[in-house]
This record gives structure tokens, C-alpha cells and sequence, in this order.
């Protein structure tokens, strides 16, 4: 009995038994399901083994909108407490749990996962390759972090959840203040996601500087392409930094190692310190595919090319290397002199000139141009003034002496979704709407896409910006309740409002999903917003090798010139094409580090070391292995090429 | 002959024997810490730099830019993180 003990929660509440039977149902429903409709082979064949980057990005794309719900659900639950003073919905302890998986549901297996999807979607087809470089490494980088993000999500069910925030900052985040093993999940699960990450970062590195179609210049490459260029060399130096400081936390946790404790050597500010070297890189990781979408979207639907290529491409560039020059802005209060705090501010209000630089450019392309609006313009129009006043709000913050009255109030916390919702969310959403029918043959209702576009933007105006003056009035993040002689209800109910219209924006989208599958024309053409990059210029639904024959490009908008200058694309005869192989073994692999994983989070030691030999296991069974792909003969290509054009 | 003999891998392996050699040394002979730990970043860096150019071949390839940026590129963002933790969290830690 004993034993078992270890996985009960610590902080039971009606709430969370709820979510245990509706998850198990759930978990039943879908077992059942797959038997039923004998869809277990089919599941296994094409989806679990497969090594394609389109397939792939699908299922970060799941993964991605699986997540926004569950931290949906989270912030409403939040905002709910909040909405009146003294409330008792929550208590504090669940309070903290929740803002707690908020953050890192939001940030790290949400947001991350979203942008994995485009970048695996769309960066290949951009270049004119057949996949990426390291096909099997890329179905890795995504089992790995869909177990991470499994792992994290069943801690509230299964021995606590991590509540020491997003941050986890120690010492609160030591075994003395945090007693339940919820933040050996926060630093397991994001370890074995962030290792999925790192890869993913090296694998499209690698893709982008030597798969590209022959004559594309890395100065005529797409500028999405060149934002996941640049968001994934920022990953390769900025993840280890979180691997480290995550195997440290652990090693206190776990093995009483004393790298962040306050006595015996150890140090809790450092936490903060690397945490943050990683963590402001990171938004940046996030906003710059989202600045790529967004360049693409304003390109195509300005009906001109995108104004200033060189300087968007130069200023990320800039930006890149400023993100890992400021991350000290996070704790300016933490008690380094005014000298350092003003190191900090300079730089940080030095990454604000890149970014205005982009703006304009922006700006400038939607001038010359003649603008169409369709529902991912709406979103893109939308998000320069509001992510304008998010990037605004980030310069107050970064100066160190002001900053001492808004750090840790609700202005930073409206500072920093004033930038991530417009800048990241909107991009994932106009993104998504801009892509589907390359993916699934039709449009997404343009309607309904428009009033989502208006309805998220209302409550996010309505959400937020209460915040920025309840924040200057000194209302604390991440404080369960206030009471009402601090004046702070009507606006906090005004918060919970747009939250709620935000809610409303959200379901919006799922009945587009419906509407559109059941309703919508599949007689689309393979190009439907007429585009001007590679992605648009092979087949709806994308064949397996993408292209059949490789493309020759001489602009950064080749698809553009073979349609409008007679740029001819696809020059000679099919040949055979030769693809990788599918692989189950990224899938048992993850499942292994999973066990793996979990058996540390719960100290079971024989488990995890038996889970730690079963790693190594497949490590050397896949260096051993002889695998050299298959080819399609040119037999196939004519058939599929044929089907496809014909229908 | 000569062209054969691969003169520089043989120079490079025995230079990074004498660079481990000097860094044993900090073990065996009697320094200050500071002297010590000096010595040691030295033979670290320069270790580093001769397996990268001689034996992992950066700078022989068509891509020798791409890899020399990344290589200074990671290494301004190492020196960037440590100074600058050193700096907020011992330096200027009132
Ligand atoms: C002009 C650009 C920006 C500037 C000058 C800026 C500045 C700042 C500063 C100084 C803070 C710390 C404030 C405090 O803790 O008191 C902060 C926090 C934050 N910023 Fe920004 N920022 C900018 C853009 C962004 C972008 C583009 C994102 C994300 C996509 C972002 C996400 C965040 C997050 C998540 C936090 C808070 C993290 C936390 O404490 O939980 N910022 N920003
Ligand atoms: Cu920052």
C-alpha cells in the first residue's frame, strides 16, 4: 500500500477527480474506437512510424491545438477566480498549480509544437527538398517531445503538479518548499521535450544550408524559411543551456546536490540566471517563425513582394544575437547594482530597433500594395498595432529603475500577452487558416474565419488591457485573490470577460473545423490564394516525394515568377526518387523515455535504470542497423502525377 | 611521398599530447588556483580549437564560412553568458 501511496495527489479537489473519469473515459473511448473501426494497423503504418515531414507536422499540429485547449482551460479557470475580489472558487494551492501548468503547457507544448508544425510543413516544400535531412531524427524530435508533453500533462492526476511557476524558481523550487514530486515533472518532462527540441533545431539547421533547390541563394530563400533559419540556430545555443539547468535542478531534487539550495555552496539566484539565459531566447524562438508567417501572409495578399528583404533578413540576424545579450532584464530586482541593470536596459531597448525596423517593413509592403482581405490578413492587419503596444510596454519594462515598480504586477503579465498572443498566437492562427488547404484540399470558411479574427481581438483587448492599470496599481501575478478595498474588481471582472470572448473566439474555430469539413469546396486548386513561394507550387494533397521533378529557382519567389515571367520550375524527365524508410523505433523509443522519465520523477530506481539501458538499446540497434531508404520508380511518379493533375 | 605521409594530422596529435601534458601538469605541480585554472582554460581552448581544425576538418570544406561563423558565433554568445553571470550574480552583487 505504501508503495501506491507515492502516486496519490496530495491536493485532491472535486475538479480534478472530474478530470481523472474524463480522462479515462476519453483513454477507453479512443482504444475502442481504433478496435472498432480496425484502425490500429492504420494508425501504425501511417502515422506512428512515419517519417514524413508533412505527417509530422500534423501531428504537431494536434498535439499544438490539444494543448491550447488545455491551457485554455486553465486561464479561464484563472481569470474566473480572479474576476471578483475574495473569491473562493480556487484555493491558493490550486491557484498556483494553474498558472504553474498555464505557462508551460502554453509555452513549451503549445506554442513550440506550433511552430514545429510550420516549420516542418513548409520549410522542405519552401526549399523545393524532399523531406528534411535526417528524416528519422525529425519523427525522434517529435515523440520525444509528444512524451515530454504527456509526461507533464498527467502530473495533476498522478503525484501533483508541479506550483512553483513557469520560472520554477528556487528555493521555492527546492524539496523543502516544494514537497509533492510535481516539480520533478516540471524538470523531467521539459527535459526530454527540450531534447526533441535541440535535435529538431540541428536537423533543420542542416536542412535549410544544404537541401536547398538548386540556385536558391541563401539571399533568395524565402523569409520564412529564413526565420526558421535563424529561430533554429538561436535553439541550438540557447536549449543546452535549459538541458543543464534542468539536470541541475533534477540533481538537487532527486540526488541532494546543492546547486541551488541557499546553504552548503549553493546558489538559488542562479536558477534565475540560467533560466533566463535560455528564456529569453526562447520568446524570441517563438516570435520569429511567427514574423516569417506573417512576411509570407503580407507578401501575398499585398499582391507585391515582400518591401526591404535584405534588412528583415538582417535585423533577425541582429536580433538573434541581442536575445542572448538581455536576458538579465528578468530580474532587474534581484540585487545586481545599478551598473549591470543598465547594461541590461541598453541592450534590451536595442532589440526594440530590429523589431521597429521589421514593422516597417511591414508597413511599407502593405503601401505599395494592393491588399486583399482574406481572414489571415485580418489577423496579420491585427497584429501590428497590438503587438506594437506589447513591444512598448517591453521597452518600459527595460528600464531597470522603472521596472523595480512593474516587475511581478499584472503590467508584465499584460506586457508579455500583449506580445505572445498578437505576435505568436494570431501568427499560429493565420498561419493555420493560410495552410490548410495545402493540407487538407479545402479552404477553411472565410466567414466564420473573419468574425474569429474579430472576436479573439475584442476579448484580448478586453482581457488585457485592464491589466496594464491594474498592474501600475500594484495588483501582484500570481496572487490567488485580493480583496476589495484594493479597488482592483471591476477591471478584474472586466478581464474575465474578454477572457471568456476570447473562449467564444476559440470555439469559433472548432465549429470552422466542422462547418468547413462538412461544407466546404474541394473543387480548390492547388494554389487558392494565388502564393509566390515553392510550397504552393506542387500538388494538393502533396505527394510523397513533394515535388516529382526538383525545382530550379532564381528569385526568392520562384513559383511567383513561373506564373507571372514564364519562369520554367520543373525542367527534364522524371527519374526514380529515392525516401526514407518508415521507422517504428522513434516511437518506442519515446515510450521508453517516458517509463524512463516517470520512473525518476517517483525515485523508482530499478525502472529507470533498466529504461536508461533500454535507450542505450535502441542507440546502438540504430547504429548497427542498415537502412537505405527505398525508391519510388519513375512508374509511380507517372501514376500519382497523372491522378493528381487529372483530378 | 610527402604527399602521403599526412605530416599535419601527426603534428596535430602530438601538440595535443603536450597540451594534455601541461594541463596534467596543474595536478602534479604546486600553483595558486588562479595560475592553475588558467592553465587550464588555456590547453581547453586551444585543445579544442586544434581537434576542430585538424582532426574534424573545419576549414576543408566548401562550407568553411558557415562553420567558422557558427564556431565564433557560439563562442561570443559562451564568453557573453559567462561574463555576464559572473558580472550580475558575483561582481556587482551588492
Ligand atoms: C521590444 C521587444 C521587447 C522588450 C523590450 C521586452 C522586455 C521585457 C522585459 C524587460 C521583461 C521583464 C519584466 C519584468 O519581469 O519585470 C519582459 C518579460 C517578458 N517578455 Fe518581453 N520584451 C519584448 C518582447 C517580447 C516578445 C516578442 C515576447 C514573446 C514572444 C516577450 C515575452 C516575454 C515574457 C514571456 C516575459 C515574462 C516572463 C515571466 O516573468 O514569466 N517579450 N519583457
Ligand atoms: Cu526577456
Amino acid at each position: 500500500m505504501e508503495f501506491f501511496e507515492r502516486f496519490a495527489i496530495p491536493n485532491p479537489s472535486f475538479a480534478i477527480y472530474a478530470s481523472m473519469v474524463a480522462a479515462g473515459i476519453t483513454m477507453i473511448a479512443i482504444v475502442a474506437g481504433l478496435t472498432y473501426f480496425k484502425k490500429w494497423g492504420y494508425l501504425w503504418r501511417e502515422w506512428l512510424t512515419t517519417v514524413d515531414h508533412k505527417r509530422i507536422g500534423i501531428m504537431y499540429l494536434i498535439s499544438a491545438l490539444l494543448m491550447l485547449f488545455r491551457g485554455g482551460v486553465d486561464a479561464i479557470m484563472m481569470r474566473a477566480q480572479l474576476a471578483v475580489p475574495d473569491n473562493t472558487l480556487l484555493d491558493a494551492q490550486h491557484y498556483n498549480e494553474i498558472f504553474t501548468t498555464h505557462g508551460v503547457v502554453m509555452i513549451l507544448f503549445m506554442a513550440m509544437p506550433f511552430i514545429m508544425f510550420f516549420m516542418n510543413l513548409v520549410v522542405p516544400l519552401q526549399i523545393g527538398a524532399r523531406d528534411v535531412a535526417f528524416p528519422r531524427l525529425n519523427a525522434l524530435s517529435f515523440w520525444l517531445f509528444f512524451m515530454g508533453a504527456m509526461l507533464f500533462n498527467i502530473s495533476f492526476m498522478v503525484g501533483g503538479s508541479p506550483d512553483a511557476g513557469w520560472t520554477s524558481y528556487f528555493p521555492l523550487a527546492d524539496n523543502e518548499f516544494s514537497k509533492s514530486v510535481g516539480t520533478n515533472y516540471y524538470m523531467i518532462a521539459i527535459q526530454i521535450a527540450g531534447i526533441g527540441t535541440l535535435m529538431t533545431g540541428i536537423n533543420f539547421i542542416t536542412t535549410i544550408l544544404k537541401m536547398r533547390a538548386p540556385g536558391m541563394k541563401l539571399m533568395q530563400m524565402p523569409m520564412f524559411t529564413w526565420s526558421s533559419l535563424i529561430a533554429n540556430v538561436i535553439i541550438v545555443f540557447a536549449f543546452p543551456v535549459l538541458t543543464v539547468a534542468l539536470a541541475m535542478g533534477t540533481m538537487d531534487r532527486l540526488f541532494g546536490t546543492n546547486f541551488f539550495t541557499i546553504d552548503n555552496g549553493g546558489m538559488s539566484m542562479l536558477w534565475a540566471n540560467i533560466f533566463w539565459v535560455w528564456g529569453h531566447p526562447e520568446v524570441y524562438i517563438l516570435i520569429l517563425p511567427a514574423f516569417g508567417i506573417y512576411s509570407e501572409i503580407f507578401s501575398t495578399f499585398s499582391r507585391r513582394n515582400l518591401y526591404g528583404y535584405k534588412s528583415m533578413v538582417w535585423s533577425m540576424v541582429l536580433i538573434s544575437l541581442l536575445s542572448f545579450l538581455v536576458w538579465a532584464h528578468h530580474f532587474f530586482t534581484m540585487g545586481q547594482g545599478a551598473f549591470t541593470n543598465s547594461i541590461f536596459s541598453i541592450t534590451t531597448m536595442a532589440i526594440a530597433v530590429p523589431t521597429g525596423v521589421k514593422i516597417f517593413n511591414w508597413l511599407l509592403t502593405l503601401w505599395k500594395g494592393k491588399i486583399e482581405f482574406t481572414t489571415p490578413m485580418l489577423y496579420a492587419i491585427m497584429f501590428i498595432p497590438l503587438f506594437t503596444l506589447g513591444g512598448v510596454t517591453g521597452v518600459m519594462l527595460a528600464m531597470s529603475a522603472a521596472d523595480y515598480q512593474y516587475h511581478n504586477t499584472m503590467f508584465l503579465v499584460a506586457h508579455f500577452h500583449n506580445v505572445i498572443i498578437p505576435g505568436v498566437v494570431y501568427a499560429m492562427l493565420a498561419g493555420l487558416t493560410y495552410y490548410w488547404p495545402k493540407m487538407f484540399g479545402f479552404m477553411l470558411n472565410e466567414k466564420i474565419g473573419k468574425w474569429t479574427v474579430w472576436t479573439l481581438s475584442i476579448g484580448f483587448v478586453l482581457a488585457f488591457m485592464p491589466m496594464y492599470i491594474t498592474g501600475l496599481d500594484g495588483q501582484a501575478r500570481r496572487l490567488y485573490t485580493y480583496s476589495e478595498s484594493t479597488g482592483f474588481g471591476p477591471l478584474n471582472m472586466v478581464s474575465f470577460v474578454g477572457a471568456a470572448i476570447m473562449a467564444v473566439g476559440f470555439v469559433l474555430i472548432v465549429y470552422n473545423i466542422y462547418y468547413s469539413v462538412r461544407y466546404a469546396s474541394r473543387d480548390i486548386s492547388a494554389d487558392p490564394w494565388d502564393a509566390r513561394t515553392l510550397e504552393w507550387a506542387t500538388h494538393t494533397p502533396i505527394p510523397e516525394y513533394n515535388f516529382a521533378i526538383t525545382p530550379e529557382v532564381k528569385s526568392s519567389e520562384a513559383f511567383w515568377d513561373s506564373k507571372k515571367n514564364g519562369h520554367v520550375l520543373f525542367k527534364g524527365n522524371y527519374e526514380k526518387i529515392h525516401m526514407p524508410n518508415n521507422s517504428g523505433m522513434p516511437f518506442v523509443m519515446s515510450i521508453i523515455f517516458f517509463i524512463w522519465g516517470f520512473s525518476l520523477i517517483f525515485s523508482l530506481w530499478i525502472p529507470a535504470i533498466v529504461a536508461t539501458l533500454g535507450i542505450f538499446a535502441c542507440l546502438t540497434l540504430r547504429s548497427f542497423e542498415k537502412d537505405h531508404g527505398h525508391y519510388i520508380s519513375v512508374k509511380e511518379i507517372e501514376d500519382t502525377e497523372s491522378e493528381l493533375r487529372g483530378a | 611521398m610527402s604527399e602521403l605521409f599526412p605530416f599535419k594530422q601527426v603534428m596535430g596529435f602530438v601538440f595535443s599530447m603536450v597540451l594534455t601534458a601541461v594541463a596534467l601538469g596543474v595536478y602534479f605541480f604546486d600553483m595558486s588556483f588562479a595560475v592553475g585554472m588558467t592553465v587550464l582554460l588555456v590547453t581547453a581552448f586551444l585543445q579544442a580549437g586544434l581537434q576542430l581544425v585538424v582532426f574534424m576538418h573545419a576549414g576543408e570544406t566548401e562550407d568553411k564560412g558557415a562553420i567558422y561563423t557558427n564556431v565564433y558565433y557560439g563562442l561570443i554568445i559562451a564568453l557573453v553568458t559567462v561574463f555576464g553571470t559572473l558580472l550580475a550574480m558575483v561582481w556587482d552583487m551588492g
